[in-house]
């Protein structure tokens, strides 16, 4: 664990410590908006410890306030989360072999630990910048759950802070270097035409899973300038 | 009102299912060998995920329109990230925006 904050430089670790800032400050509206809808203390901190992803608990949390089933809120819950399937493919070899490490890193996964992870060179640099986003986000989130779900509504209304808008940017500004690729950027191009299109109709979570089918297009596209090139070649 | 018994086990279940979803990847992936092809489709694939967040939560909430000063923030947040100004300076400004543009009537 050492060698994490040795191969951190401060520039990065600034830059981790804005965006667990920002999210601690959604932990306390998520605590705060949670008990005031009526739900027990211990829920937010619950679904926090547990679920630690906050779209997911959001939705979770709003289904249930509204009476809804608590089994359609899981379920929602989970098709929110299933990004993390594909998440896990792509950043797994951060967690490192030994099975403590990958029990505890499988589960600090999110969006943000992903995309500051991406967002590195080299091998060593990911792994330290995975581990510094997860733990600092995890003991944030949840000391602002906790916060809000003693102190009320307070910060109810993070959007009057524009928190809303800094969380795309966060992501974007972390993926702006690898959409310099020709291959990725097709790929992420038509993944969030596919997303934007289906989202009006479809449930949370599956249009982002959708945009999956934008990396074929990169593919497909990919295949067919050799056969292009060949058949340019023989006529 | 659902019992705190059924809060639990949702609650509980939901985690699980999470880390069911997180856990599978590292430990499927560290069973095979990869080619250098199929890992660089993998983090294409994550980039392509990340990428339709953005453009989901930038634009809508839920299934509609989120309304103007959410997207007007995070493009203002892309243009200084796309010119390479520093990564605090992108959060902020993004969230600068949106919040000047509600304090102005601007939904």
């Amino acid at each position: 664990m050492r060698s994490i904050w040795r191969t951190l430089d401060r520039g990065l670790a600034r830059d981790i410590a804005l965006v667990c800032l920002a999210d601690a400050v959604v932990g306390v509206s998520f605590g705060a908006i949670t008990v005031s809808s009526g739900l027990p203390l211990w829920l937010p901190m619950l679904l926090s410890l547990v679920v630690f992803a906050g779209a997911a608990q959001f939705m979770f949390v709003g289904l249930v306030a509204s009476g809804g089933n608590p089994i359609a809120a899981v379920v929602a819950g989970l098709l929110v989360n299933a990004r993390h399937l594909p998440f896990g493919f792509a950043v797994g070899d951060v967690l490192g072999d030994r099975w403590a490490r990958r029990i505890v890193g499988s589960h600090l996964m999110i969006d943000e630990t992903v995309a500051f992870a991406l967002a590195q060179r080299d091998a060593e640099r990911r792994r330290a910048a995975y581990w510094a986003c997860g733990v600092g986000l995890f003991v944030c989130w949840n000391v602002g759950v906790v916060l809000g779900a003693f102190g009320g509504t307070v910060v109810a209304d993070t959007d009057a802070f524009g928190l809303d808008a800094a969380f795309p940017a966060v992501l974007l500004a972390l993926v702006l270097p690898s959409l310099r690729d020709q291959a990725t950027r097709r790929a992420a191009l038509a993944g969030v035409v596919i997303a934007l299109a289906t989202a009006p109709f479809l449930p949370a979570g599956v249009p982002v899973l959708l945009a999956l089918a934008g990396v074929l297009v990169s593919f497909v596209g990919k295949q067919a300038e050799p056969a292009e090139k060949a058949k340019e070649a023989a006529s | 009102m659902i019992s705190a018994a059924t809060l639990i086990v949702a609650a509980v279940v939901l985690g699980a299912g999470t880390f069911a979803f997180r856990f599978a990847g590292p430990v499927l992936r560290a069973r095979v060998e990869l080619s250098p092809r199929v890992e660089k489709l993998m983090a294409v694939a994550a980039v392509t995920l990340l990428a339709a967040l953005v453009a989901t939560a930038a634009l809508l909430d839920g299934h509609e329109f989120v309304g103007f000063a959410r997207p007007a923030g995070v493009a203002v947040g892309g243009l200084l990230a796309w010119r390479k100004a520093p990564f605090v300076v992108v959060v902020l400004a993004a969230a600068a925006t949106a919040a000047i543009l509600r304090l102005l009537g601007v939904p």
